[in-house]
């Protein structure tokens, strides 16, 4: 499906720049991408390098495993598949403390380092019932406090920067839940398919 | 601000709990590190694949021709139909979403509707796209199961929800 997807951006956006003269457009945007990817992986980069490091002190300090053990009733349940003292778990959490307080870029790498950790758990190339969980409750957001859009208010003179909080908190709430169903849906539809 | 407290915090827990507990965090800290690098480069690759598709994609003007077509459906729904560009976009590309998100509240003004509406959407969803490729990408899994189809289906249902919380709340 990502192949697809990948491929038709990419067709379509060639097919209908060719009959509405935009391909000088496209030729620009081509290489100031691969520019730009470069850039975003360097940085990353320095991301990555200092939360890796850092999170591997928490672990070995054994503060991950106290967040794993503080949440472990609810995160089992979600992650059943996960050995409730595997290092895994901590990432996990990490990661998803890190989302709530709008830490993007200390979250990402917490992210990846638990995917590794399933990745190890799994051992296959393929996506493992625990990472689709875990992506989908990324995908759809954990953000308690959206500081990036609270700064936009404020930039653009808003009486009541932070009156969108609340909205964003029931919004979230509700799109987490619901990635959560949707993943139990999926799974459960696989296990039928499987048994067949 | 408790938002500049946070990472001093943190890191400062760290460090003096594994000070306490003897463990070298300098030499623990490099040997963790290292994995940052290789996970980096590994990145690249998908990284910079899907933003050029996306990139094409965009500067095309398919993108907004595919935009316009949708528009007058909001309507039907009593949405203001301003709101659509970013509702799409929001999945597939986390600074179009961004930018998009500016210019709504510096048009609209951050108190109107639609201003209430873009902030709640952009912080309620996050970039799908983008967190499937680096985060897939990263540890090599080349096939990813349902993952798209759960992510972009919780998208779905959270741009609902935050359009209809927004309404709820603000109106």
């Amino acid at each position: 499906m990502v192949n697809l997807i990948w491929v038709l951006l990419a067709g379509i956006g060639i097919v209908y720049a060719a009959f509405n003269g935009t391909m000088k457009e496209v030729n620009q945007a081509i290489f100031s991408t691969l520019d730009e990817a470069v850039m975003i992986t360097l940085s990353l980069a320095g991301v990555l390098v200092f939360w890796l490091g850092l999170m591997k002190i928490a672990e070995e300090a054994g503060l991950l495993r106290g967040l794993s053990a503080m949440f472990r009733p609810v995160v089992q349940r979600i992650f059943p598949e996960i050995p409730k003292d595997d290092p895994a778990l901590g990432y996990i959490l990490s990661n998803m403390t890190a989302n709530m307080f709008g830490l993007g870029n200390a979250a990402t790498p917490m992210g990846l380092k638990a995917m590794k950790e399933m990745k190890r758990l799994s051992g296959t190339e393929e996506a493992s019932r625990s990472m689709i969980t875990f992506l989908a409750i990324n995908t759809s957001s954990l953000t308690l406090i959206p500081t990036t859009v609270i700064a936009i208010r404020m930039k653009y003179g808003s009486v009541d920067p932070t009156s969108i909080v609340s909205a964003t908190i029931i919004a979230t709430v509700i799109s987490t839940t619901a990635a959560l169903l949707i993943d139990r849906f999926f799974y459960y539809r696989r296990m039928r398919v499987m048994n067949r | 601000m408790i938002s500049i407290w946070l990472i001093p915090g943190v890191i400062f827990i760290v460090l003096t709990v594994a000070t306490v507990k003897r463990v070298p965090a300098y030499e623990v800290f490099v040997e963790g590190s290292k994995e940052g690098i290789q996970i980096a480069v590994s990145l690249l690759p998908f990284l910079l694949g899907m933003m050029v598709s996306i990139a094409i994609f965009q500067a095309s003007g398919a993108m907004d021709a595919i935009l316009k077509v949708f528009e007058p459906m909001m309507s039907v729904f009593g949405v203001p139909e301003e709101i659509l560009p970013l509702a799409i976009v929001r999945p597939i590309s986390g600074t179009a979403a961004l930018s998009m998100t500016t210019e709504l509240i510096r048009t609209f003004g951050p108190d109107s509707i639609i201003g209430q509406l873009a902030s709640t959407m952009q912080g309620s969803t996050d970039t799908t796209l983008y967190i499937i490729t680096v985060y897939f990408g990263a540890v090599g899994i080349k096939r990813m199961g349902d993952a798209l189809k759960v992510g972009l289906l919780a998208d779905l249902v959270g741009i609902i929800a935050a359009i209809v919380v927004v309404f709820i709340l603000f109106t």
